[in-house]
């Protein structure tokens, strides 16, 4: 069974985004090790990449600080090995469609199976590109997660159907970042999903305290939370990695029996 | 040209967020019921004549021809358009396309500002809101058409993320749309982005061959033996491409931004620099770093100051159709100052790397050999900027 199987075994899933390198890769790994050891069961690490569509301003000024710093993939999948030394956890990329093209799909997706990525999301691939990208995936026990979002409505069946690892649900329109309500009829779309898939799924964009990832996790499989975890980077920079543990450690205990 | 799954051979595709599929989806339904739908393109055709002052001019460019001494030279004159570029055409069908689905709100994207102006105009006319993201350096370098697109009663936003410049602004645009979809219709300015944008800008911007095709024949009795316009995102080249595609006589060429050099890290020319990747929906060559991450591209031209090129264009390149070479700062300039001079035609930037590459080749050319140039644009929002690179300050 794949670690991201196996995460959601265990109750509810708590799934934080880290952007790689801001400010540094040593910081990064240094917050991946305490996300781990405070109840993170699946980490999203961003691969930066110079203009992330999908993100709302705290990402991307992340993802803007990480290139500054000089981060590479080839750095990161050296980083992906470092935690490896050190934690089991699931661990799945997130970055964009151009940097795994660019730096060869089959080549970044084996050095994923090979360093001990278990998972690939990528929010400009969409079901019906996604034959580029899922037989190297497959073939190599990848999880390339699927994306619903509050507009997918006929969409959903389609996509739950051949989704593997989780299901990437998007709590609101628009990109991520801290929303202060989340309005969507998730319930409507979760029960959609769990009608045509048994792959769990778990809610993301626009969470950013235990509450809210309290009341996500209710109705669905897990909560994923990024733009929180960035601004506590951005304020606290090396130092984060301990806050974002304690950070973690609340989200877990909030939505661990909901 | 387009596969039915939005392809240009390899090229194309819909990268975008599943936030958005529904979206592009339903603009396709609506695009291939309404281009065949005879009511709105007889309301499209009386909104290019009566109201963008269609048909645009193909006019001799008699000195220029004789001052170069080669081939016989005329000139697209798509800066004789209403707004003065040739976006009002992909603007207005746009618009009207997105008014037949109910929306009632456009957001635009826009470089030199020629687009946003023209998505602003058509937003007035016919009565929708508007907002245009613009890179915060281009609302600098672009002053005048930031105040024209207030005048017009939309709302200007300018991007600081990344170079803030064109590619951000169309990242700021995609954002917003992901953002509010309902009422909104993204009105894309070039033949790029995701399936079906690169195919209806193509089709709103075919006229232009279309009408040249029936123009040189009218003139000379025969096709030209070259079109040569402007690429960045490359409307108005695909546009000047469109009907001349099956004509293999015909070369179709191509002016990409070199800004300071092919050599150097200031510039935009895709084809001649990039490689092959994705972004911003669609699947083409890019000018990216060995990691996939989209440069910071230059040029002189606010319009050319893209990193990427249309799936079209990268196919027509791929298959040996179309030409794109490469035209410096300096040679745009040139023909920017060479034009006006010439024959009193003030050229905006970007054609006028156009017609530096014509001003290349015609002298090498027979005199009975037939060049025609898009100019797709006016140059009077240039002015500033050029005198600026001549070392001039003027104020307005």
């Amino acid at each position: 069974m794949s670690r991201i199987s196996k995460a959601f075994e265990n109750g509810k899933v708590f799934i934080p985004f880290i952007t790689c390198g801001d400010p540094d890769l040593n910081t990064t790994k240094e917050a991946v090790l305490q996300m781990a050891s405070n109840g993170a069961d699946i980490i999203e690490l961003g691969i930066p990449f110079s203009d992330p569509t999908a993100e709302g301003p705290v990402i991307q000024g992340a993802n803007i600080r990480a290139l500054a710093g000089g981060v590479t993939t080839d750095k990161v999948f050296d980083l992906v090995s470092e935690i490896r030394k050190e934690s089991n956890v699931a661990i799945c990329f997130m970055t964009y469609a151009n940097v795994v093209y660019s730096y060869g799909a089959e080549k970044f997706i084996r050095k994923c199976e090979e360093r001990g990525v278990d998972g690939l999301i990528l929010p400009d691939l969409p079901f019906e590109e996604k034959e580029e990208f899922k037989p190297v995936c497959d073939e190599c026990g990848i999880d390339l997660i699927s994306f619903i979002a509050p507009t997918s409505e006929g969409r959903i069946a389609m996509i739950a159907k051949e989704a593997t690892g989780f299901i990437y649900v998007v709590s609101s329109l628009g990109v991520t970042g801290m929303r202060s309500e989340i309005t969507t009829d998730l319930p409507s779309i979760i029960s959609v999903i769990r009608a045509n898939t048994d792959t769990p799924c778990a809610i993301g964009f626009g969470i950013s305290n235990p509450e809210q990832a309290a009341k996500m996790a209710a109705i669905s499989d897990g909560a994923i939370i990024g733009s929180a975890i960035i601004r506590i980077l951005e304020k606290e920079k090396q130092s984060a990695p301990k806050t974002i543990g304690a950070f973690t450690k609340e989200v877990k205990d909030a939505i661990r029996n909901v | 040209m387009t596969n039915p799954n939005g392809r240009f051979g390899i090229h194309g595709g819909q990268y975008i967020p599943e936030t958005l599929m529904n979206a592009v989806i339903e603009l396709e339904e609506a695009y291939n019921h309404y281009k065949n739908d005879p009511e709105f393109n007889a309301e499209l055709s009386k909104l290019f004549n009566e109201y963008a002052n269609r048909p645009s001019r193909l006019y001799f460019a008699k000195k220029m021809t004789e001052d170069l001494g080669g081939a016989k030279i005329y000139l697209k004159r798509e800066d004789l358009n209403h707004t003065g570029a040739h976006k009002i055409n992909n603007v207005l069908g746009q618009a009207l396309l997105a008014k037949k689905m109910g929306k009632t709100r456009l957001i635009a994207e826009t470089g030199a500002g020629q687009h946003g102006v023209a998505t602003a105009t058509a937003a007035a006319l016919m009565g929708m809101e508007c907002v245009v993201f613009m890179g915060e350096e281009d609302t600098k370098r672009q002053a005048l058409n930031v105040y024209r697109m207030r005048l017009l009663g939309s709302e200007v936003i300018p991007v600081t993320s990344g170079t803030a410049t064109l590619k951000d602004a169309v990242s700021e645009a995609m954002r917003e749309w992901t953002n509010r979809i309902e009422d909104t219709h993204y009105c894309l300015g070039s033949v790029m982005g995701p399936h079906p944008f690169p195919t209806i800008v193509r089709d709103f911007q075919a006229v232009i061959s279309k009408e040249i095709k029936e123009q040189i024949t009218e003139a000379e009795g025969r096709l030209p033996d070259a079109v040569i316009a402007c690429v960045g995102g490359g409307s108005n080249a695909i546009g000047s491409f469109y009907h001349f595609i099956e004509d293999k006589e015909v070369a179709l060429i191509g002016c990409e931004a070199a800004g300071r050099g092919i050599d150097t890290f200031e510039t935009a020319a895709t084809i001649n620099t990039g490689r092959l990747g994705i972004f911003h929906g669609m699947k083409s060559y890019f000018c990216q770093d060995e990691y996939g991450q989209i440069a910071p591209v230059y040029s002189i031209s606010a319009g050319l100051d893209y990193p990427g090129i249309g799936p079209e264009h990268a196919y027509l390149h791929d298959i040996h159709r179309a030409e794109y070479v490469a035209v410096t700062d300096e040679e745009a300039v040139e023909a920017f100052e060479y034009l006006a001079k010439t024959e009193g035609i003030i050229p905006a930037i970007e054609s006028a790397h156009a017609v530096a590459h014509a001003m290349k080749i015609a002298p090498k050319m027979d005199r009975d050999k037939i060049i025609v140039i898009t100019v797709s644009g006016r140059g009077d929002k240039d002015c500033a900027a050029i005198a600026r690179y001549r070392g001039e300050e003027i104020f307005e």
